[in-house]
């Protein structure tokens, strides 16, 4: 079984900083984790492998220092790891961060299954990984808490809700986004992060993927992101006392010159 | 104080402050309450590959030595001495085989022990031989291809969890020590039976009992080395794990140490926190160069077996019997600093002085430790 997992690399905070003139995250001075989320993704495809042999490819895209959670990736079970990077990616949304992803996959090769962490911490979307499956024109489950069975050809998986869960069956090849109660991440072997520091690190850039030039970052970003700002907070509100009707034929006022 | 360590040893040593500080720190109250063993860190530890550092790369190990296993013993002693010792207990159980085993027996054992699949135990100390262990009496007794083991080992460490025992015992009781042999022991041998599990003052986590040996049969092709070699495997075994004694002092000591200054930082009394009194100031100090002087100690004993010294039993016994002591010094210090708090048991540094204590006794009690300093003292200066 060949699994794909792709990850991104995110400042390790959850204080997110906007850039006010850029509208990007300030990334400087902050350090760069795995997106805690992809980490499940990492395991799950991981015990995959050692359940049904086969092996894991980690991909990611993002600047050249991404190269570290790929190694860090490796260090904990994947196989093999593609970093796409180029100039040319710079300023994707979620859209074009789904094709040229996309486009990476198809050259990777045959695959069975695609995990991704079912969001980004930095970012929070949850479109990317959607996206993909989109831009292959494969099944997709999102939330996914358990696998419950997979064959060659079709996996039985749990998917959150918030009464409680669906069970789904889908064909292979497939893509599945995983949420935190999948399984426990482990931590990196000594053997692994050995193996991590010696893997040679697939490097593409947007020529080798025979990407659309049009359709890569700020260009293929059909999102135009006008301002990114801290909501004020909300302020106290009004509390109305007294009979239900002449409560109720006061809010009709209160509301009545709010619209005014 | 930077001691110089490798790369791989910088990778070693902070992957087992990961699972110390992430995986052990959490649970270690729990397993000292219920005095459980703590398999599921036991199997994080096998996963991680840490089982394997100072097994030749050639049985499935790391390659790497003493001064690896010390580094992780003192990291995983930090957050809990007991669970460590489920696997400085197994460097100990397996010294005899990486030493003196033939290349049949370490293809057998090692690589199930490299990869944590198997713990190892060492059997020496008997109800009537502690510091005198020559006094033993369990025997074993040739019979065609094999021996048969009669006699009963005490506190033994890992004893029951274990599934690959080294066992000292005489085969010739007219020579005592002399006629005394080492022998691999599988849990599961007929006639091996385990006693009750001790309850203990520390390293509660850790499992201690009894191992029972009614006409143990045990194939010829386990004894180690030959008839006879058995007292001078036991020693060899002991001068190379004694720095693994003193790093896991160590590791108490830091432990209790760090929970100390940051309690005398944060701890308010007379309007000011504690650690503005230069009593305070002063105790900090004398503990934070006793843990470092004995982690000095350790580190340059461990490397002076690694580099295939060959006479090391007085540094060996130096280096146990001085972080041992300064664990303790340092651990009641805490508690002291503590105050009142420190003598509660729902904060963490009574189990550090209980834990400590212990360090101070096995593996030679530090007066053996004395001995065999001074002996081997007069022994160079006669030299001289």
């Amino acid at each position: 079984m060949h699994i794909i997992v792709c990850i991104k690399q995110v400042p390790n905070t959850t204080d997110v900083r906007i850039d006010p003139l850029t509208n990007t995250l300030i990334r400087e001075g902050v350090e760069s984790v795995i997106n805690p989320f992809d980490a499940y993704a990492i395991e799950e495809a991981v015990r995959l492998k050692e359940r049904l042999g086969g092996k894991v490819t980690v991909l990611t895209m993002g600047p050249p220092q991404a190269e570290s959670a790929l190694r860090e990736a490796v260090s904990l079970g994947c196989d093999e790891a593609v970093l796409l990077s180029d100039r040319k990616f710079a300023g994707s949304d979620t859209w074009a961060t789904s094709y040229t992803l996309a486009a990476a996959i198809r050259k990777i090769g045959a695959f069975d299954v695609i995990l991704c962490g079912k969001q980004a911490s930095d970012g929070d979307t949850a479109q990317v990984g959607p996206g993909i499956s989109t831009h292959l024109d494969i099944p997709q489950v999102t939330y996914v808490k358990k696998i419950a069975e997979i064959s060659a050809d079709k996996a039985l998986v749990e998917r959150m809700t918030e009464e409680g869960y669906d069970t789904v069956e889908t064909p292979l090849p497939c893509l599945l986004t995983v949420v935190k109660e999948i399984n426990t991440p482990r931590l990196p072997s000594l053997k692994g992060m050995m193996r991590a520091k010696s893997v040679k690190i697939t490097k593409w850039t947007a020529d080798d993927i025979g990407a659309e030039p049009e359709s890569l970052g700020l260009d293929g970003s059909p999102t135009r992101v006008i301002k990114i700002f801290t909501p004020e907070p909300r302020k106290g509100g009004e509390l109305l006392k007294g009979d239900t009707a002449d409560v109720a034929a006061e809010l009709v006022e209160l509301l009545k010159d709010i619209a005014a | 104080m930077d001691y110089l360590l490798t790369e791989q040893q910088v990778m070693i040593r902070d992957l087992a402050k990961k699972i110390a500080d992430e995986k052990i720190k959490p649970v270690a109250a729990h397993y000292d309450e219920t005095e459980e063993f703590a398999w599921p860190i036991m199997k994080i530890l096998a996963d991680s590959d840490l089982f394997g550092i100072y097994i030749p790369e050639q049985y499935g190990g790391l390659g790497g030595g003493v001064m690896d296993m010390c580094l992780v013993t003192e990291e995983l002693s930090r957050a809990c001495a007991g669970i460590a010792l489920g696997y400085g207990g197994t460097g100990l159980g397996t010294f005899p085989i990486l030493l003196y085993g033939s290349d049949e027996q370490k293809k057998k054992f090692l690589p199930d022990i490299a990869q944590g699949k198997r713990l190892a135990a060492f059997c020496i100390t008997e109800a009537g031989a502690g510091s005198d262990a020559g006094s033993i009496k369990t025997t074993a007794r040739k019979e065609g291809d094999r021996y048969i083991l009669n006699g009963t080992k005490q506190w033994i460490t890992n004893a029951g969890e274990a599934e690959v025992y080294t066992v000292i015992a005489l085969t010739d009781k007219a020579r005592g020590a002399r006629g005394a042999s080492a022998f691999i022991v599988e849990k599961g041998a007929k006639g091996m039976d385990f006693g009750k599990k001790e309850k203990k003052l520390g390293i509660r986590a850790s499992a201690t009992r009894e191992v029972i040996f009614t006409d143990c049969e045990v194939p010829a092709g386990n004894l180690i080395s030959k008839e006879g070699m058995g007292f001078i495997i036991a020693m060899k075994t002991l001068d190379s794990a004694r720095p693994g004694v003193g790093a896991q002092a160590v590791g108490i000591a830091q432990g209790a140490l760090d929970y100390a200054v940051e309690y005398a930082r944060t701890r308010v009394q007379f309007d000011q926190p504690i650690s503005n009194f230069q009593g305070i100031q002063h105790m900090l100090a004398d503990m934070g160069t006793q843990v470092e002087a004995a982690r000095a100690l350790v580190y340059a004993t461990a490397r002076m077996i690694d580099s295939g010294a060959k006479s090391v039993a007085k540094e060996s016994a130096m280096s146990k019997l001085f972080a041992s002591d300064a664990a303790m010094k340092v651990a009641t210090d805490a508690v002291q600093i503590f105050g009142g708090y420190g003598y509660m048991r729902e904060y963490p540094v009574e189990k550090y002085l209980r834990d400590a204590k212990i360090t101070q006794i096995y593996e030679g009690t530090n007066q053996i430790q004395r001995n065999i300093i001074a002996a081997n003292m007069i022994k160079e200066s006669l030299k001289k």
